[in-house]
């Protein structure tokens, strides 16, 4: 499309143009100077980025957003959010205009090597899978041979679908839509026999669809995708910021802190609630921030769990179970560095 | 001369603006290129045309050669290109014709007719041509049933919201035979034609014309297929657990694309037809009609070729426009240059130099077109004698 290469030629001029007043000063002096953090989420997906008729910005993404704002401003709302296409999230980045990129971006090896990008923890362990309409009969993907997958342009989701079919010998037909609507028209009309996402988007898909209890996300994950926030590169005091506020979260969900407990926490005995919470040690000024940053992201915004149970958990129209996203102790892949 | 005086002359004073702008379009874009490519180093961004020999490791359905996700990201933007040549051209050729036939019953003395095509030129020279493309590939895939439930129109041709299937002839030999026997026929088929009307003008005789040709054309193929080893056979679609196997294909995405570009197209060409047939005095038409010239023939022998000189420049610009909206593909998931483009941007993480690639691949397309069509319109203009 025309108007996405004007888009993607501006995101180039201003790489060629802002980048370099970007680098001269650190993000996170960047960022205080400015008062706001301004955070890139995606263009709209139930539970994870999606704002209300007010303009307001609520989801997963979007909450790791405002913990960010949070341990820099002790301020949840002192953030800005910027919807990014998927082809021009990273040049978005790269240029300055936004100071992280929270969008269900998989952490990958070309991109940290290749992208000028580095990125923080995995927030959301995610997985590419396949739904189909229960009408089909189908259980397995394995199934599928010559059927027709509709998936958006998404990176990695058409090499994986290869990768999969030809792994598995089979042929498929695959037919790729640049708008998230008519992709999943395609596929609701029968254009399609299946659609392909991470499993997070399907359910997201599904949970849109008129009567979701016809649809059926199929049991295999053709891939790993760790979803995780991005910065740019050679910044390390703005990457641990981003980093240790999503840790900060899934630390506060092992050791029970919880935005209702918190000020009750404050007097724990715990030493390393003391330390997350800013009670003792001085953690948040070795990265240049508040003393108790610990205790605002939580009293603001909640710790894993929470933001996890309030943006896609059972309750919510996603209906999604924690599976890999629990604590390790809970036989999960969440496994925060130690706060000391 | 000093330069002050130099500066006094119109000519030279018109000469240095120039220079003067060009020096400072390339000025600045040699700039932002030094700019952007110093910024990537420094941000440690990949950079270069590399890319383009990795594999693409993913699949394209709708190909005019054959494609593998073994092969290269290079042969994935040839598909693309080949895409975007195929539904450009077809649209190109099937918006003339239809925009012809709209642009004179435009100036029909039937109301009904006229004020018809005017509101199908109107409609559709008003609404973006992005709604369009939504609007027909909605219509296919919501009005016609899902593959399993296809319509039979006839043994083998199938119609659903996947498309049309109909039975495929493959070529075990002779294909090559059959192919150079039928270009021999055309071509002496046209200088048949050639020779015959030379002759009716020459000496007023008529000479069987189109049986002749047509058996020049039949003749040499049916010889092929007598004196070599041809062979094919018929591929019929066969309905598999999901698709439609075999046989030939037309996907819905093509077809919406290819009404969509064909319709917009028409349209314009309407009107360019139409204006250039009202550029035509009025007295060439009743000179016409007073040689005893009917008003088909005076349409087809006297205005028409008139016509012609006015509307060539218009219509360039309307084959080109329509190159370039056929990237519009992307939205209903065709996959012409700029969506393969896409995905490639999306895998590689590289945007500006598959950008670069695929603007410098519609700028040759649109200057080859211009190119021709100013040819072709030195070949038609009114020359003075």
């Amino acid at each position: 499309m025309f108007r996405r290469a004007c888009r993607i030629a501006a995101a180039a001029l201003l790489l060629g143009t802002s980048a370099i007043a970007a680098q001269a000063a650190s993000t996170l002096e960047t960022v205080k100077a400015r008062g706001k953090l301004i955070c890139g989420v995606s263009m709209g997906t139930t539970g994870f980025a999606l704002a209300d008729a007010q303009g307001k910005f609520a989801g997963f993404d979007v909450d790791v957003c405002r913990a960010i704002a949070t341990a820099v401003f002790g301020d949840p709302n002192k953030v800005d959010f910027v919807m990014t296409n998927i082809n021009t999230r990273f040049q978005v980045l790269q240029s300055g205009e936004i100071d992280v990129l929270s969008r269900q971006t998989t952490m990958t090896y070309s991109r940290e090597a290749s992208l000028g990008i580095d990125f923080g923890p995995a927030v959301f362990y995610d997985g590419q899978g396949l739904m189909v309409a229960k009408s089909l009969g189908v259980n397995s993907a394995k199934e599928l041979d010559g059927a027709a997958v509709c998936t958006l342009p998404g990176t990695t989701t058409a090499q994986n679908l290869a990768d999969f079919f030809r792994a598995t010998g089979k042929k498929f037909e695959l037919v790729v839509f640049e708008n998230p609507d008519e992709n999943n028209n395609a596929f609701f009309s029968g254009r399609c026999d299946a659609v392909s996402s991470d499993r997070s988007d399907l359910a997201s898909i599904r949970a849109a669809s008129k009567s979701p209890d016809d649809y059926v996300i199929l049991p295999e994950t053709i891939s790993k995708e760790p979803l995780a926030p991005a910065v740019r590169q050679n910044d390390s005091n703005w990457r641990d910021i981003v980093s240790w506020s999503a840790w900060l979260m899934m630390a506060a969900e092992e050791k029970g802190i919880t935005q209702a407990n918190v000020d009750a926490q404050l007097k724990s005995e715990d030493p390393e609630i003391q330390r997350m919470l800013g009670v003792t040690d001085e953690l948040g000024p070795m990265l240049g921030l508040d003393k108790a940053w610990g205790y605002n992201v939580i009293k603001h915004v909640g710790n894993y769990a929470e933001v996890f149970d309030r943006n896609l958990g059972e309750k919510t129209a996603l209906g999604l179970s924690r599976g890999p996203n629990t604590l390790w102790n809970a036989g999960g892949l969440l496994y925060p560095p130690p706060f000391r | 001369m000093s330069p002050i005086v130099l500066l006094r002359n119109r000519r030279v004073r018109e000469l240095a603006y120039q220079v003067l702008c060009v020096a400072a379009v390339i000025g600045c874009g040699w700039y932002l290129l030094n700019n952007a490519l110093a910024n990537m180093a420094k941000q440690d961004i990949a950079t270069g045309f590399d890319y383009l020999g990795r594999e693409a490791s993913f699949i394209i359905s709708d190909t005019p050669i054959a494609f593998e996700a073994s092969d290269s990201y290079a042969r994935a933007m040839l598909v693309g290109l080949l895409n975007t040549v195929k539904v450009a051209v077809l649209a190109i050729v099937l918006s003339t014709i239809i925009g012809t036939f709209v642009g004179i019953a435009r100036l029909s003395s039937n109301p009904l007719l006229s004020r018809l095509m005017l509101a199908y030129v109107e409609a559709l020279r008003n609404v973006p041509l992005l709604l369009y493309l939504f609007l027909w590939y909605s219509v296919i895939i919501f009005t016609l049933p899902p593959v399993k439930q296809a319509i039979t129109l006839l043994p083998g041709v199938f119609v659903s919201n996947s498309g049309l299937v109909v039975p495929a002839f493959i070529w075990n030999s002779g294909f090559w035979v059959v192919a150079a026997a039928a270009a021999i026929g055309i071509v002496a088929a046209i200088l048949w034609q050639r020779w015959a009307s030379r002759r009716r003008i020459a000496t007023g005789k008529s000479v069987p014309g189109w049986p002749v040709a047509l058996a020049l054309v039949a003749l040499p193929i049916a010889a092929a297929v007598l004196f070599f080893d041809v062979s094919g056979e018929l591929d019929w679609p066969v309905l598999g657990k999901f698709r439609l196997t075999g046989g030939a294909h037309l996907k819905p995405e093509f077809v919406a694309l290819l009404l969509g570009l064909t319709l917009g197209a028409s349209a314009t060409v309407a009107e360019i037809v139409r204006s250039g047939i009202l550029a035509i005095r009025k007295g060439q038409r009743e000179a016409a009609h007073a040689l005893g010239l009917s008003d088909r023939l005076t349409m087809r022998l006297v205005i028409l070729p008139q016509a012609l000189r006015v509307i060539i420049p218009p219509l360039t610009n309307v084959y080109v426009t329509t190159f370039k909206n056929s990237s519009l593909a992307i939205a209903i998931g065709y996959p012409d240059l700029v969506m393969v483009s896409n995905t490639i941007m999306n895998q590689t993480g590289q945007a500006i130099e598959p950008i670069a690639l695929f603007m410098l691949v519609y700028l040759l397309l649109s200057l080859a077109t211009s190119a021709l069509m100013n040819w072709y319109n030195g070949r038609v203009a009114l020359k003075g004698r």
